[in-house]
């Protein structure tokens, strides 16, 4: 068995990224969980506080369950999970086979814009968390 | 796999029960809810079907404390005891610490309850776990019926059927009225921890 863990300095750089890259676009709140429902890390704009540690254990389930639908219709993956709502929005995207990401946002960010720099963060953690 | 967060010093903990349908996984966690409200941070969640069948998990989070300086938090999860809902169980067994399988303890259950215990070694061998090594409690629920008549079968063979290879420790419970559910948890917890510094050291 794996152990997860994570230097300190790994996580500041993560925790930098989110930062830099999503909270301060306008992103309520931005999770990295593994696939067994444990948080890597979350951030938020410190206005909304969701309850992240149940939150990442259903979006760990959520994410494995779509994951095994894909399979069923004769698909790898689907790599692009979108809820959308009245007033908040969560966006689902896979880091690696590990590690996924989750951002919640609200109206004013538009889904396109939210998907150009998760792409870009999620490259940049590909980088950090290669580096253990 | 439990996550350790060096930078916080937190270290997340899962430890999923498992059994067959209408064992009383949920009964266990609803009983800790309650108990330890205090503990809890969060509300127990339930993922169930109208008929209150769990349909794919009840999650329930629960501080314990610092050892050595580092906050454990222990996830708690039970798995859908349905037959058809294995896929479903296979998903929640997915980075697994440590497991609590709750047996029915009523006689016409017998069979049951061995097949779910195959079942689950089979699931473990999925993630390349063993049933032998990774902790494991094993706890006969439903003790109390025997008061109100009902047949159920005694703890020796429940420990020929379930344990005689594990050789697991093990506990008479009553989820329902909360007998052994507080022994059961402290077991699990502690065998886990000790399981993970042993592995970290």
């Amino acid at each position: 068995m794996n152990y997860g863990i994570v230097s300190q300095e790994q996580l500041e750089q993560i925790d930098t990224i989110l930062n830099e890259k999503l909270i301060k676009l306008g992103v309520d709140c931005v999770i990295i969980i593994d696939m067994a429902g444990n948080i890597i890390t979350a951030k938020d704009n410190g206005e909304n506080k969701y309850d992240v540690y149940s939150f990442a254990a259903l979006a760990a389930g959520n994410f494995a369950t779509v994951d095994a639908m894909a399979k069923l219709v004769g698909e790898q993956e689907f790599s692009l999970l979108f809820h959308k709502g009245q007033e908040s929005n969560i966006h689902f995207s896979k880091i690696d086979d590990e590690l996924l990401l989750i951002s919640m946002f609200g109206r004013e960010i538009s889904l396109g814009f939210l998907r150009l720099n998760v792409v870009d963060v999620i490259e940049k953690i590909r980088k950090v968390w290669g580096s253990k | 796999m439990s996550f350790i967060n060096l930078k916080e010093k937190v270290v997340q903990v899962k430890i999923v029960y498992y059994g067959p349908g209408r064992c009383g996984k949920t009964t266990n966690l609803e009983f800790i809810n309650r108990t330890y409200k205090k503990q809890i941070v969060s509300e127990m969640v339930s993922l169930k079907t109208h008929g209150d069948r769990t349909l794919f998990f009840d999650f329930l989070p629960f501080d314990m404390g610092k050892i050595k300086g580092y906050d454990i938090k222990i996830q708690l999860y039970t798995v859908p005891g349905q037959v058809k809902y294995n896929a479903t169980r296979k998903l929640v067994l997915r980075g697994v610490d440590g497991i609590v399988f709750v047996a029915d303890a009523m006689a016409k259950q017998r069979s049951k309850n061995i097949r779910s215990l195959n079942q689950l070694h089979e699931n473990l061998q999925s993630y390349k776990e063993s049933i032998f090594n990774i902790p494991l409690v094993l706890q006969y629920n439903k003790v109390d019926l025997k008061e109100h008549g009902i047949p159920i079968l005694p703890t020796s063979v429940l420990e020929k059927d379930l344990n005689s290879k594990l050789k697991v420790p093990y506990f008479e419970a009553s989820a329902i009225t909360g007998y052994n559910v507080a022994a059961t948890l402290k077991k699990i917890i502690s065998s886990t921890v000790v399981s993970i510094q042993k592995k970290l050291l």
